[in-house]
């Protein structure tokens, strides 16, 4: 490769992940977890905040880490899995149930893909004494694959299929990720949009105007878009 | 002769291919890329993809998990002869998608639209889709696989001939804007550009632009090809990179296919071929050998039909004029 490494900051975690190891996480450094790491997503979520069903006994204790993910998992003739790649799924179509399943579960690291809406690193996840970490970019699903070692458990395979199930997997030198928020409820991706940001409008610059303007640059229905 | 069983196992050995081998012309692309990007973010974004190709080539794992939407090019030779008939051609590929979606795994990612049902194998109403075309004198048969990310990075606009170029460049820079943020597009990426046509056509050759053409191939025009370059550096001079990062790289190649339009409009489709730019054929011989490789070659000269005339199949038309 031409260019010899990357400068970030680079963090091993063991997991459950203290309060101490999560509070010196600074926003843009990169993560490598070890040890047991859960999946839920909108159909845990439902399952367990819409309809009231119990926790799997044990979570709580087992792991403090929220993966949003879908593993591509294909069950064997054993009963086993073999897992393949391992890629997040958009993180923020679940912000309005983060600060219940944060309270209820007392998970402080969630995993997901794109970090989640501006307002959540303060308000959900800091005031929680949580922090998100991102996958990269995305995905880099063989090498997460690799460091899924074993499923520990599956809960609600058969209600809510593969992609949907709650999985708590056995995870070694898991990664990379990158630390999007902090404990101030700093987010990467927000710091960083803003410096793109400064730059759009002169992109723009010198483009005559469209002939036919679009319902989305106005709110107001009864405008014309001629 | 080509067997349909003979379809049936290159149709399932490019499925899992193009799940898990990056194609060369791409990675040679981000690799270019690297070295010219001067964000740290978005640096240290494509060394660990590279890393990842090479961790799902040697492991034979998806390099993705998100396996997109597996689906079909097949282009037939006039004289190829096959055993089985067009619709046992697609018989076939129905079955490779089934067995590869168990066996690589791929996530079974088709659902009905509506109810949400599945069959776990990707295969389903109108799924795969399976898109025919023809090449002259040739007597083999290739078939394409391609497993495109569905949800962002795409998008369709009627403009008008009045916009000209600038409308393009608008539509292009609001779309990359829009879905390069936080690296929904999985930038960086193949851009697709299709322009003219009915707009059904506009959005098949603009994806078709993406996922068909391979980096550093040019369209035959030499003024779309400026073009193409032009829109490429265009893309790259955003300021984002990886991930929607502080940056250079968002675009690897711009292609541009056009069509014949109506004489009073522009459309104009963008899409966007992610970081896992799945891509892989095989040909078909008619002595029954079968070769892989990671380039369609999908837009021949006869598939662009611009050396194709119209004389009349009624010759005694064609004599007077």
């Amino acid at each position: 490769m031409a260019k010899p490494g990357h400068k970030l900051k680079q963090v091993r975690l063991t997991l459950p992940a203290r309060p101490e190891d999560i509070a010196a996480l600074e926003i843009g450094s990169v993560v490598f977890l070890s040890g047991l790491v859960y999946t839920a997503r909108e159909g845990v979520y439902n399952r367990v905040l819409v309809e009231g069903q119990a926790l799997p006994e044990g979570l709580i204790e087992a792991s403090n880490v929220n993966f949003h993910c879908s593993p591509a998992a294909a069950p064997q003739p054993d009963g086993g899995y073999v897992i393949g790649g391992v890629t997040a799924t958009a993180s923020f179509r679940f912000s309005k149930y983060l600060g219940d399943w944060l309270d209820l579960t007392g998970t402080k690291i969630v995993i997901g893909k794109g970090g989640m809406p501006r307002d959540d690193y303060k308000k959900v996840l800091a005031s929680r004494a949580a922090v998100y970490l991102t996958t990269v970019g995305y995905g880099t699903g063989a090498l997460l694959g690799r460091g899924v070692k074993a499923v520990r458990a599956v809960h609600w395979l058969d209600e809510l299929g593969i992609a949907q199930a709650l999985w708590l997997f056995e995870v070694e030198n898991f990664g990379p990720f990158i630390v999007d928020s902090d404990l101030q409820g700093n987010s990467l991706f927000a710091q960083q949009g803003d410096i793109v940001n400064q730059g759009i409008a002169k992109l723009y610059e010198g483009l005559k105007p469209p002939a036919l303007h679009r319902y989305g640059e106005t709110d107001d229905r009864e405008d014309e878009v001629m | 002769m080509i067997e349909n069983q003979a379809i049936e196992a290159a149709g399932y050995e490019i499925m899992k291919k193009a799940a898990i081998d990056i194609p060369e012309d791409y990675l040679q692309g981000i690799k270019g890329m690297i070295d010219v990007e001067s964000g740290d973010l978005s640096t240290f974004v494509l060394q660990s993809m590279v890393e990842n190709w090479e961790a799902a080539s040697e492991d034979r794992r998806p390099m993705c998990a998100d396996t997109g939407l597996p689906r079909y090019y097949v282009k037939l030779g006039d004289k190829a002869r096959f055993g089985g008939g067009f619709t046992g051609i697609e018989r076939a590929l129905r079955s490779a998608t089934a067995r590869a979606t168990q066996d690589v795994p791929l996530r079974p990612n088709r659902v009905h639209p509506l109810w949400r049902t599945e069959h776990n194998n990707n295969v389903g109403i109108n799924a795969p889709e399976i898109e025919w075309s023809f090449e002259p004198e040739a007597d083999w048969i290739d078939v394409t696989t391609v497993h495109k990310g569905g949800l962002f990075g795409s998008d369709y606009r009627m403009l008008f001939p009045g916009d000209g170029i600038d409308g393009i460049k608008r539509f292009l820079l609001d779309t990359l804007i829009a879905f390069g943020k936080r690296g929904l597009a999985c930038q960086p990426a193949i851009v697709g550009i299709g322009i003219g046509g009915s707009k059904d056509t506009c959005m098949v050759l603009g994806k078709q632009a993406a996922c068909l053409r391979v980096v550093g191939d040019r369209n035959p025009d030499p003024k779309i090809a400026a073009l193409e370059q032009e829109l490429k550096e265009l893309g790259n001079n955003i300021g984002m990179g990886a991930m929607g990062f502080v940056g250079s790289s968002m675009v690897v190649d711009c292609h541009i296919e056009v069509g014949y339009t109506h004489t009073g409009g522009m459309p104009v489709s963008v899409h966007t071929f992610c970081l896992s730019s799945r891509r892989a054929t095989a040909r078909l011989m008619a002595d029954g050998s079968v070769t892989y490789r990671t380039d369609p070659l999908w837009f021949t000269p006869y598939m662009r039909r611009e050396t194709v005339e119209w004389p009349s199949q009624d010759t005694s038309l064609n004599r007077s004029a």
